[in-house]
């Protein structure tokens, strides 16, 4: 009998997609779980986003010196992708550590954990996305058709993160100094990428290191660009489509590899 | 139609944190448990289960008997799926249905009704199908009301007729327990018997880790004895019984 890594790992993510309807009532349940017995539920996440967007929108916007109109919506939706991806990204590194019980116990495609950390991390997303109108309408800003673009956009996002998670759970669930080590390089990444500050304050120069080589951008650019807006540069689309198929490729291989051995590492 | 085929599998546990340098070079053989030992690379592994080889068909109804860490539980896991062998081949054909921690998954902030549709889910039924059972389940765990409340208001042994209600609404093909599922005061007791008894019929196979010899003398026509992780005796429920507890 031989045994194909690789196909067993795109067989386990097909089976993943199958048991759509325990990823939805999983995902809901965490965020349910976390907000149980307050009154505000899920809403005090958006309310402490909305809370932190003002602080630093005021003081970030007199440093910068860029009129309101400008600077806040860009802060706005910028805060609120970038908290989605790295909350994603951290409870990623989790993936299947967090879900050791039920690895131990039951039989259920490993991608069903991946899949209910996005979930639930993009049923947050939509409370928080509640604030972005809300801003626009505060500063008189118009929200265009090219809108809809970020919707693609995200989804291009969303696929992105499923590799880099499948990656990084499986490479985190046996070696257990790394999630310490993503949350850093995550904030390394958060100011490194322009989220509180402007591209277009940067001199030419800097901006090819700190853009153009920045697969963060241009991951945040695909989706937030239609949103403030303007279309996303080819290049955006370009690398973020690159960056999924090279990253799928390398994390289907490596999770066939060691897909056997995940539950005993746990 | 399930079976189940095992060719000379062996289960190694890496141990990544143990200090290896004391433990490696000796090569110990704890009087429970699996073996110590250190696999190429020097790595020290718990030899859990060795040379393992058998074969179930329909119809099977089999027990595991043995000490603690002789490697039952880890042998019901890979029959689950859960893990697969370090070395030899393990062949499951049919729908897996695990009884080894009915309350699994259960979130005790939840409501009753919730936590049905959560071990539900994870146990494989799908959204229309739970709602559809839903009633019988609420029924068979004589929850009443109490079944829109919180599970931490349950009591203990409300808390396992929920769990042990959904558990068993699924018929695998496949069914792996540990111990027999015995729950609730005497009238649900009786309940739960038969409806243990339905399950285990209406499964091809069955295996069930248990001490209790009337047990495994009453549901079982198989028994594999595991001793240090390999099989002692395997044969007829009768005369390995009577091997093991000594007539």
């Amino acid at each position: 009998m031989s045994y194909r890594p690789t196909t067993s790992a795109v067989l386990d993510i097909v089976a993943a997609f199958k048991r759509m309807p325990l990823v939805g009532v999983l995902g809901w349940q965490d965020v349910r779980a976390r907000y149980r017995r307050s009154a505000l539920g899920p809403f005090w996440i958006t309310l402490s986003m909305g809370v932190m967007i003002g602080t630093i929108g005021i003081v970030f916007g007199q440093i910068f010196n860029t009129p309101m109109q400008e600077y806040l919506p860009f802060l706005t939706i910028g805060m609120i992708l970038w908290s989605f991806i790295a909350s994603v990204v951290n409870e990623g590194s989790l993936g299947f550590i967090a879900a050791e019980g039920i690895i131990k116990q039951l039989p259920i495609p490993l991608f069903v954990h991946i899949m209910r950390m996005i979930w639930r991390n993009l049923l947050i997303l939509m409370h928080n996305l509640v604030i972005f109108p809300i801003v626009l309408i505060i500063v008189g800003k118009p929200l265009g058709w090219e809108a809809l673009l970020s919707i693609p956009g995200l989804m291009l996002v969303v696929i992105n993160l499923g590799w880099l998670c499948l990656l990084l759970a499986v490479i985190c669930a046996r070696y257990r100094d790394l999630p310490q080590m993503i949350a850093s390089v995550l904030q390394v990444i958060f100011y490194l990428t322009p989220v509180m500050w402007l591209p277009s304050l940067l001199p030419a120069r800097a901006s090819t290191y700190l853009l153009d080589f920045n697969p963060a951008f241009h991951l945040l650019e695909i989706t937030r660009a239609p949103l403030l807006g303007h279309a996303p540069s080819a290049l955006n689309w370009q690398v973020s489509a690159g960056l999924a198929v090279m990253g799928w490729i390398v994390a289907l291989l490596f999770f066939g590899r060691y897909r056997r051995r995940i539950a005993y590492w746990l | 139609m399930a079976s189940i085929e095992f060719h000379d599998v062996a289960v190694d546990f890496p141990i990544y944190n143990a200090s290896g340098r004391s433990l490696k070079k000796r090569l110990i053989s704890v009087a429970t448990g699996g073996q110590l030992g250190s696999d190429p690379l020097g790595r020290v592994v718990v030899r859990a289960l060795e040379g393992l080889t058998f074969t179930l068909r329909d119809g099977d109804r089999v027990g595991l008997l043995g000490h603690n860490g002789a490697g039952k539980s880890t042998l019901l896991r890979l029959l689950s799926g859960v893990y697969s062998p370090s070395h030899g081949s393990a062949r499951i054909d049919g729908e897996i249905g695990s009884l080894i921690d009915i309350s699994l998954g259960i979130d005790p902030e939840a409501t009753g009704r919730e936590n049905i549709y959560l071990r539900g889910s994870l146990l494989g039924m799908g959204k229309a199908d739970l709602a559809e059972r839903m009633e019988e389940i609420i029924a068979f765990s004589e929850l009443g009301d109490f079944i829109d409340m919180p599970l931490r208001t349950y009591s203990t042994g409300m808390h396992l007729r929920l769990a042990f209600a959904v558990s068993t609404t699924v018929r695998p093909q496949i069914l792996l327990m540990d111990e027999w599922l015995a729950v609730g005061d005497e009238g649900f007791k009786h309940k739960a018997e038969q409806r243990m008894r339905e399950l285990v019929q209406s499964t091809n196979i069955l295996v069930i880790a248990s001490h209790a010899r009337d047990l495994l003398l009453e549901t079982c026509n198989r028994v594999i004895w595991l001793e240090h992780g390999k099989i002692r005796m395997d044969g007829p429920a009768d005369e390995v019984l009577a091997a093991y507890f000594g007539n």
